[in-house]
């Protein structure tokens, strides 16, 4: 079984600076991280090609540094890194990164043989659209899975498979037609640590890396950013509230008493509140 | 948007890239806003919406429809009522068994066909999993852009839709436009905009079209619907009160505390993220950026330090209470009311002052 | 485990171990590095001071595409008290030279890129693999180590310990004891940011240019250390550092006294609405000459802080680094080149060379300047502030003559401390400098 997973290098948004004056980000120093969300794909799809076998690819459209993400995926236990870089992908937004993974994914057909499954994270830190994935599925058409809880069971040779998928106030349980594309929820497994040996195999192994052209993609107006209907008009920092909180006077006061000051300031600034409360406690 | 940061320093440059609308797009025209609703109930998001598609509307001129797509004739003709006395002038209803659950074969079909018919200039969804789910496939069905999360919806000078959003987790904000493709689509989160009033006995034009896609043609089939049970499922969006707890409890015991406030309160609780990765509380009671979006009449944050992603989850709130030992903490740069106290003694004082208050009440009235 | 063997296996990716792991792949000896961190430089505090002698020697041309922060061209050294600072500043235009002496960098990148160079030289890195502990043969020979990820065994002929100061290998193996509280120094820094303009105005530089300043006095509240701040481009490190055996007695926050050093009238200005990022703390070993273990044996050698490598007075501690870990590389390189064995007797040249490097003159040097300092606290508490009183009685116009003044200024250094005391203190320390 060959299942593809979508995976992002992304800045750690923990640590990133705004540049106090001109309001733009200062890269400097701020770590790449592997998608969080991906990991969870990953974690996912290497748990399936232990049961059934076959391989795990991971695949990321991103600068040649990226490189370093798929080596650390590769460490985890994955079986092959596809890097997709090239200049014509710079600003690409979700429309131009979906053209491009789903030619990158058609190629690793080719090359690596089909995949059963793509999957991807439930989306991005930085860009954190959860569309890429909907665009690989729409432009391969493959079927389309997404925040999917739990794969309930994969049928390879009936090539059908059922997942449980997070709904609005439930879960949907779906069944569908492979090969399918499907987006993990967060938090339904923890990533694994490789072995000594993966992670020797993967300091050594080779990041098999394409341009836009090894990828077969022969029309550029559709990368990057003349590839992206989104225009991104400005970057900003949001604005601080103007004033501080009103600091209820502790001070020497007893917990009781600094506690019905609070109840009192509460009432004070939302009279609707007390009301409210009168209503719900009268009707228990 | 995935390269917001790269365009970061150079945004003119990519804005001037692109300017005159081509011609074949020159006719799409007025505001839709799709009506989610699922299991006969609509989703208030799209109520929000619609509040938010009236003021768009106005402001170029142009009509708001509202689109609703369902299996029952008499759940889409209360919908499509609905969404008159919410703002819109025009409804699309499609009726078809095949749209009895959602699901993305079916809904993109009958959302794209209306599309390419009708020609809109803006197209908004509610951005929870169905309409994420659903906006992802259209938009790149219709090959046209997509402003994912948005947090504030406007008209530019140009007459274009300038969409909001934040980036890299909420540390930073960017307005995102698609100048020259149509529709311009974007998503909001539910609670991001307020509730618009209803104009009771507001009528509009009901057009009603066809889903042409038969149920054989469908692959994917539902095989069941397990609803969330009421008891674990976290009304926190749409709560009047919400108490959460930060790892300032230290302990998942200590977490006890904030539930005991809520109850007597009659009030949701819920958490920062780190007590989700701790296992304290289930994830959808995550409030912040990449949890729920609140819009609460009180909110009581007790041992959240107020980092970025969370602020973003809470601003909406009309009243924010904050309870923490250091009074340097962002939380109080944001919050109303601030209180430099241990949560873990004063919670339970909190929880008894008001249950005090209200009993003596009660014997008054 | 790894069936492959290797040459050698150097545990830790920071200055040290990236030399000896460089120096060793560069002569296609096979080299598997091992780093706890998540990359290397995760673990380690960031700005810093880089001396780029010890990195010439090992890639003459870093400066092509090493991520170097500023050169410093000013060196200011303050004596401080609670409300001043009396200072000695040393600023040149001859600094801004073509092959500038001294670069301030920032730790996390700068380790990064060399690790790019140990691994475009043929080593293999592996990180987020702690070593637990070293495999020994029946003879007692170290044959390799063993980590904590599952498979964890991995065999070599040599095994090199740059791991830092309280590396946990070598103490577990019994290779050397365990740090005395009073021949290390716990640090700790902070990264202020502020844009780029701000901070070339404030010390008035251009371009590239840094300055460099390093502070005694009040600021240790009378504990054994010094502060220092570094400009970065877009940053200034600040910090402050003292025995740990100090702070233990003196019951203080090593944090604590940062902010006081922050806040110093002094200093305040300099840091003024930067956002801090990026809070570390981290041990300098400062014991010397006297606190050097064993840095060779049976299959295994010792370099940097883990051998105790860094002069204190001077600050030097990733040159050191840097030299020792060559050095044991090309020990390594010339013993494999003529067939010999990686034994204890052979291994017995790191030492020899070493010997013949400025590492081991200087540490000698200074020899007795630790033990100094730490007897002579009046170094850092009652001189500071005779000096400033000094500097303000003689800067102060009063109306007083001046010779009054001189007379005064030397009544209240004897007040401070007796005459013969003085002297002592004077001679102790130029035996101590000598
Ligand atoms: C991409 C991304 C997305 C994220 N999304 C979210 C999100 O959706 N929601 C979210 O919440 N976080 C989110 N985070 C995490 C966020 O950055 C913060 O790490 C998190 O909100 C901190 O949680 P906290 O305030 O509970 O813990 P801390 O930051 O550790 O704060 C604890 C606070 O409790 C105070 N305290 C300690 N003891 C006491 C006491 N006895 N009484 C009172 N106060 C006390 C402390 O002073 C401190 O301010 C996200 C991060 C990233 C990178
Ligand atoms: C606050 C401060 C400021 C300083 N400023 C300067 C300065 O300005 N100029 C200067 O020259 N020096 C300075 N130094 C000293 C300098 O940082 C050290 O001398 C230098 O880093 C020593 O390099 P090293 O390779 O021996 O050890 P380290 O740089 O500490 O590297 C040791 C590495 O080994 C890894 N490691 C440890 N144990 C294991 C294990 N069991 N398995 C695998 N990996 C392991 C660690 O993760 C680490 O990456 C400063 C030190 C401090 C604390
Ligand atoms: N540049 C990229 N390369 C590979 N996968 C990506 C890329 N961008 C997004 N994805 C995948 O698509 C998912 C959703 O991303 P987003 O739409 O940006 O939220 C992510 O979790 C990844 O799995």
């Amino acid at each position: 079984m060959h299942i593809v997973v979508c995976m992002k290098q992304v800045p750690d948004s923990a640590q990133i600076r705004v540049h106090p004056v001109t309001n733009t980000i200062m890269r400097q120093g701020v770590p790449t991280i592997i998608n969080p969300y991906d990991l969870f794909a990953i974690e996912e799809a290497m748990r399936w090609r232990d049961r059934f076998g076959g391989e795990v690819t991971v695949l990321t459209m991103g600068p040649p540094m990226a490189e370093e993400s798929l080596r650390k995926a590769l460490t985890f236990g994955v079986d092959r890194a596809v890097l997709l870089t090239d200049r014509y992908f710079a600003g690409s937004d979700t429309l131009a990164t979906s053209f491009a993974l789903a030619a990158a994914l058609r190629k690793i057909s080719q090359e690596f043989g089909e995949p059963l499954m793509v999957f991807t994270g439930k989306q991005t830190i930085d860009g954190d659209t959860a569309q890429v994935g909907p665009g690989i599925a729409k432009r391969l058409g493959l079927h389309q899975l997404t925040y999917v809880s739990r794969i309930a069971e994969i049928d390879p040779a009936g090539r059908r498979i059922t997942v449980e998928r997070r709904a609005e106030g439930g879960v949907q349980v779906l069944s569908t037609r492979l090969p399918a594309l499907i987006t993990i929820l967060e938090g339904v497994n923890e990533i694994r640590r490789g072995t000594l040996d993966d992670a020797y195999r993967a300091a050594r192994a080779k990041i098999v890396t394409w341009s836009a052209a090894d990828a077969g993609i022969a029309d550029f107006s559709k990368c990057g950013l003349r590839g992206s209907p989104t225009i991104v008009k400005k970057v900003f920092a949001p604005a601080p509230r103007s004033e501080k909180a009103y600091q209820i006077p502790a001070g020497e006061l007893s917990m009781e008493a600094i506690a019905e000051k609070t109840m009192q300031e509460i009432f004070k600034r939302q009279p609707a509140i007390e009301t409210d409360l009168m209503r719900f406690s009268a009707g228990q | 948007m995935t390269e917001a940061p790269k365009q970061a320093q150079t945004p003119q440059s990519r804005a001037g890239t692109k300017k005159e609308l081509p011609e074949h797009f020159k006719a799409y025209k007025h505001v839709w806003v799709f009506i989610e609703s699922e299991h006969g109930a609509v989703h208030p998001v799209s109520y929000e919406l619609l509040g938010e598609g009236r003021k768009l509307a106005d402001k170029r001129g142009v009509e708001l429809a509202a689109v609703v797509l369902g299996c029952d004739k008499d759940a889409n003709a209360a919908a499509a009522a609905a969404s008159f006395e919410f703002g819109a002038d025009v409804v699309y209803i499609v009726t078809d068994p095949a749209l009895s659950h959602y699901r993305n074969e079916a809904f993109t079909k009958a959302m794209t066909d209306l599309v390419n018919a009708y020609k809109p200039e803006i197209l908004l969804l509610g951005a929870t999993t169905l309409g994420r789910d659903l906006a992802g496939s259209v938009a790149t069905t219709l090959l046209t852009g997509l402003t994912a999360d948005c947090t504030e919806l406007a008209i530019d000078d140009e007459g274009s839709l300038a969409a909001t959003r934040p980036t890299f987790g909420g540390s930073l904000l960017c307005t995102i436009l698609t100048l020259n493709y149509r529709p311009q689509m974007a998503t909001v989160r539910p609670r991001v905009l307020p509730m618009p009033q209803r104009q009771e006995g507001r009528r509009g034009r009901i057009v009603e079209c066809s889903l042409n896609l038969a149920e054989d043609d469908i692959v994917t089939k539902v095989v069941r619907f397990i609803a969330d049970r009421e008891s674990n499922k976290a009304q926190l969006a749409y709560a009047d009160i919400v108490v959460a707890g930060g790892l300032g409890l230290r302990s998942a015991e200590n977490f006890q505390l904030v539930k005991s406030l809520a109850e007597v309160l009659g009030a949701e609780y819920g958490g920062s993220r780190p007590l989700v990765q701790k296992g304290w509380i289930t994830s959808d009671r995550q409030i912040g950026q990449t949890g729920k979006t609140i819009r609460p009449k009180l909110y009581i944050a007790a041992g959240i330090s107020g980092a970025i992603q969370h602020r973003v989850g809470v601003e909406g709130a009309d009243l924010i209470v904050a309870i923490n030992t250091d009074p340097n903490a962002p939380i109080f740069d944001f919050a109303h009311v601030g209180i430099v106290a241990d949560a873990i003694q004063l919670l339970p004082a909190l929880t008894e002052a008001f249950r005090k208050h209200l009993s003596v009440n009660r014997l008054a009235g | 485990m790894i069936e492959e063997r290797f040459d050698a296996i150097v545990v830790g990716a920071g200055p040290s171990g990236n030399a000896a792991a460089y120096t060793m792949a560069k002569e296609g000896l096979k080299v598997l590095q091992l780093e706890r961190g998540e990359y290397p430089g995760s673990k380690n505090v960031q700005g810093a001071i880089l001396y780029a002698n010890a990195l010439e020697k090992l890639i003459p041309d870093f400066r092509d595409d090493a991520p170097l922060e500023r050169h410093i061209i000013e060196q200011r050294l303050w004596t401080m008290d609670d409300t001043s600072y009396i200072g000695m500043h040393y600023r040149s235009e001859d600094f801004n030279e073509e092959r500038p002496n001294r670069y301030t960098i920032i730790r996390a990148q700068f380790d990064k890129w060399f690790s790019r160079k140990v691994r475009d030289a043929g080593a293999v890195l592996l990180c987020e693999t702690t070593v637990k502990e070293l495999l020994r043969d029946a003879r007692g020979k170290v044959i390799g180590v063993k980590t904590d990820r599952d498979g964890g065994m991995v065999f070599a002929d040599v095994v090199i310990l740059g791991e830092g100061v309280n590396g946990i290998v070598g103490q577990r193996s019994g290779l050397r004891p365990e740090l005395k509280p009073e021949s290390v120094a716990l640090a700790v820094k902070e990264m202020h940011f502020l844009p780029r303009e701000v901070i070339e105005s404030r010390f008035n530089l251009k371009g590239n240019e840094g300055t460099v300043i390093e502070a005694m006095g009040t600021i240790t509240a009378g504990m054994t250390g010094t502060g220092f701040l570094y400009t970065n481009q877009e940053s200034i490190s600040v910090g402050i550092g003292c025995l740990v055996s100090d702070f233990a007695e003196s019951g203080m926050t090593p944090y604590g006294l940062l902010e006081a050093f922050k806040n110093h009238p002094s200093i305040r200005p300099l840091l003024a609405n930067s956002e801090c990022k990026e809070y570390a703390a981290h041990l300098i070993p400062e014991g010397g000459y006297n606190a050097i273990p064993e840095i060779y044996g049976d299959g295994w050698i010792v370099v940097g802080d883990a051998g105790q490598f860094v002069n204190a007075v001077h600050r030097e501690g990733s040159n050191l680094a840097m030299t020792t870990g060559r050095i044991a590389g090309e020990t390594v390189v010339w013993l494999k080149r003529r067939r010999e064995e990686l034994s204890k007797a052979n291994l017995a040249e790191y030492k020899r060379r070493l010997d013949e490097t400025f590492v081991i003159k200087d540490l000698k040097k200074y020899k007795k300047i630790p033990e100094f300092l730490h007897r002579n606290k009046q170094v850092f508490g009652l001189y500071p502030k005779l000096l400033s009183a000094a500097a303000q009685t003689w800067f102060r116009v009063d109306g007083a003559d001046k010779l009054s003044k001189e007379k005064e200024i030397l009544k209240s250094f004897r007040k401070g401390r007796t005459l013969p005391g003085l002297i002592g203190d004077a001679v102790k320390l130029a035996r101590a400098w000598r």
